[in-house]
């Protein structure tokens, strides 16, 4: 019998799991239109620099121009690579937050776990205003769980409407972004653009310190999340056939919740508030991978970098010399999708 | 292998307690059949036996051993459940549904056998699934869903098996197909089968043990012909049936025909339709 999903490894290997067949595809195409995006964006600025250059300067090789090293390696590539991870972190945090509330409007933003760390590290700014990039992750996940702990608090009835979850959400939302509004006017962020970036999500001059905060939550939170991804396919099903199937329930929750919160708060650090990536990437994902977990995970990481990158691009080309935040452009594109969501789940 | 009994179990949601101090027994490889009146208790008892509800007291025993003392996973492999109208997620597949019945055999690396495609292949086999395998669960019609899900229970290859009414939702043959099934699934492979049914001439047909629930209390339990009796019938459901029997297997048949006087069945109150059923989510 021909299989219906490729099976990695072998029982006598200690990993094997399986996969959708449609998977590995998928992962090698995003990441193809991931990479020539990134190398077009590193490209596109007011000093234009050809592709084949931009290639040579991120190798290393000479390119018969000296400032080429500087201006992609110092100025460029820290915003590209910046945008391609909190792509991959707000997708696969959107992806957990979808499965574990069975909500296909769960997302960071919409249930106010981004606000939430926004505020935390706005607070902690102001409190300190010398508070270094490696601590703001830390106040922005307790702002972020603190969050998702009052939404949780709120909306549950036992039952799970969709829409009581995002009502609850979006109130708060926009309660903590008022007072993230008030901190931010009132808190002295000698550093307009550090400011900015949290009340409108851009990567806009990202440096390598900003990289450098970003990648150990990724490298942690990312493989978590692949290694939970099991748990997250049974809780998918329901509370009780979870139970059923041996899943500790509270335990595979409380670790999901804080992968995705951890995430969450990494991304608002270095960028900010860049929403609905993580409200789309997963709808995309799965449309491209069916509902698996193991397959979605990485297909929704690689569709969220794509996403972060474009928007980063198309942002800074569209009404070139000005700049408009990628969150915006975010924004614009997601209002729609977000519309036509609740439009199809009307009905619950 | 595979004995349930409960002592002095207690299930409560919130304050009102629904089975107080229960002691059952239920029958070592054998069908056993739950009925009773909506609202009585039959799912809850079930979620008991299951571990998914906690109790108030008491406690519920699975070879002896208490089940809330035993490894989550360890249990799942020895008892499985199929709650009642579970939802799955839109756009999976029969066959990604029935996999996900291997969760418990399953560890941090390790995550997909030989053993796992062939349980897969024999439970889509069994409920003859294999022509919808690719399909996604939530465009079948109800009957097909019904089997996607027993599927999954088949998968997971435990020695007991509960479902929570399995044959609702199903047209006559459909019923019939899966009580076969059950039944063949305990004289085939001795496993434990315990099911929720509300026609009582299917859970005569096809079990071995009856137990009639009224209000949280085992009104009556035994062989078919001992509880399926108009006595019960107007206890337990407050009707007045008439009681034949099958020429053939000579089990009862009951045939209602009216409703009891003064019977001490509750009708639904409003705050029963309202109460909300939980782990039923409709996206
Ligand atoms: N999640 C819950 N919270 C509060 N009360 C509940 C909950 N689930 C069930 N109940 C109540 O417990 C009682 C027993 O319910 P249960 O679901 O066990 O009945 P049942 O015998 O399975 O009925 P049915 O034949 O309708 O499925 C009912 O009065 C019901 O209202
Ligand atoms: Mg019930």
């Amino acid at each position: 019998m021909r299989r219906a999903w490729l099976v990695v490894g072998r029982q006598q290997t200690s990993l094997s799991f399986r996969l959708d067949r449609r998977v590995p595809v998928w992962l090698l195409g995003l990441a193809g239109a991931a990479l020539v995006a990134s190398v077009l964006s590193v490209g596109v600025g007011e000093y234009p620099i050809s592709s084949l250059d931009v290639i040579r300067a991120v190798l290393g090789l000479e390119t018969g121009n000296p400032d080429h090293s500087f201006i992609v390696r110092t100025l460029r590539l820290p915003r590209v690579l910046v945008a391609l991870g909190i792509g991959a972190a707000l997708a696969v945090s959107g992806v957990i937050m979808q499965g574990l509330t069975r909500n296909p409007l769960a997302s960071p933003e919409l249930t106010g776990v981004t606000a939430g760390a926004s505020l935390a590290a706005v607070v902690l700014l102001v409190a300190t205003p010398a508070a270094s990039v490696v601590a703001l992750p830390w106040a922005a996940l307790l702002g972020a769980v603190i969050a998702a702990g009052l939404v949780y608090l709120l909306s549950w009835r036992g039952d799970d409407s969709p829409l009581r979850l995002i009502l609850v959400g979006i109130g708060l939302t926009s309660i903590i972004g008022a007072l993230t509004t008030v901190m931010v006017t009132f808190g002295e962020i000698d550093d307009v653009a550090r400011a900015l970036v949290w009340l409108t999500g851009s990567v806009y001059g990202t440096s390598w310190e900003g990289l450098r905060a970003l990648v150990p939550w990724m490298a942690v939170f990312l493989p978590a999340a692949l290694i939970l991804a099991r748990h997250l396919d049974v809780l998918h099903l329901g509370e009780d056939v979870a139970r059923g199937l041996g899943s500790r329930v509270e335990l595979q929750r409380g670790l999901l919740l804080l992968t995705a919160a951890a995430l969450v708060a990494a991304t608002v650090t270095v960028a900010g508030t860049v929403g609905f990536v993580g409200l789309i990437a997963p709808h995309i994902a799965r449309r491209l991978v069916g509902p698996s977990h193991e397959g979605v995970l990485p297909t929704a990481a690689l569709t969220g970098s794509l996403i972060v990158v474009l928007a980063d691009l198309l942002g800074r080309t569209l009404f070139a010399p000005v700049e408009i935040p990628c969150g915006v452009v975010t924004a614009v594109i997601g209002a729609p999708f977000f519309m036509y969501l609740l439009y199809r789940n009307r009905n619950n | 292998m595979g004995e349930i009994c409960t002592e002095r179990l207690t299930l409560a949601y919130d304050e009102r307690a629904v089975v107080a101090g229960l002691d059952i027994v239920i029958p070592t490889g054998r069908v056993t059949a739950l009925v009773g009146p909506n609202g009585c208790g039959k799912s809850t008892l079930l979620r008991g036996l299951a571990r998914l509800l906690k109790p108030r007291g008491g406690s519920a025993y699975l070879d002896g051993r208490s089940i809330w003392r035993m490894p989550t996973r360890e249990l799942a492999r020895q008892l499985g459940i199929l709650p009642q109208a579970p939802v799955a997620p839109e756009g999976l597949t029969v066959r990604d549904l029935v996999a996900q019945g291997r969760y418990p055999y399953h560890g941090w690396l390790n995550r997909w056998s030989e053993a796992d495609e062939e349980a897969v292949a024999r439970a889509l086999d069994i409920t003859g699934m294999v022509d919808l395998a690719h399909r996604p669960v939530d465009a079948l019609s109800g009957g097909q869903r019904q089997r996607a899900w027993i599927a999954m229970a088949l998968a997971q290859e435990t020695k007991v098996l509960l479902l929570d009414e399995p044959t609702t939702y199903l047209d006559m043959h459909h019923q019939l197909e899966v009580l076969h099934l059950l039944r063949r699934l305990n004289r085939e492979e001795g496993r434990t089968v315990v099911l929720v049914v509300h026609n009582l001439n299917h859970a005569a047909r096809y079990s071995d043990h009856v137990v009639a629930l009224s209000d949280g209390k085992v009104v009556a339990a035994g062989t078919p012909q001992e509880v399926v009796t108009s006595e019960v019938l107007r206890e337990v459901f407050g009707v007045e049936a008439h009681i034949l029997s099958d020429p053939d297997t000579g089990v009862p048949l009951c045939i209602p025909y009216a409703l009891c006087e003064n019977s001490n069945v509750r009708a639904p109150s409003m705050d029963s339709f309202a109460a909300p059923h939980t782990g039923h989510i409709h996206v």
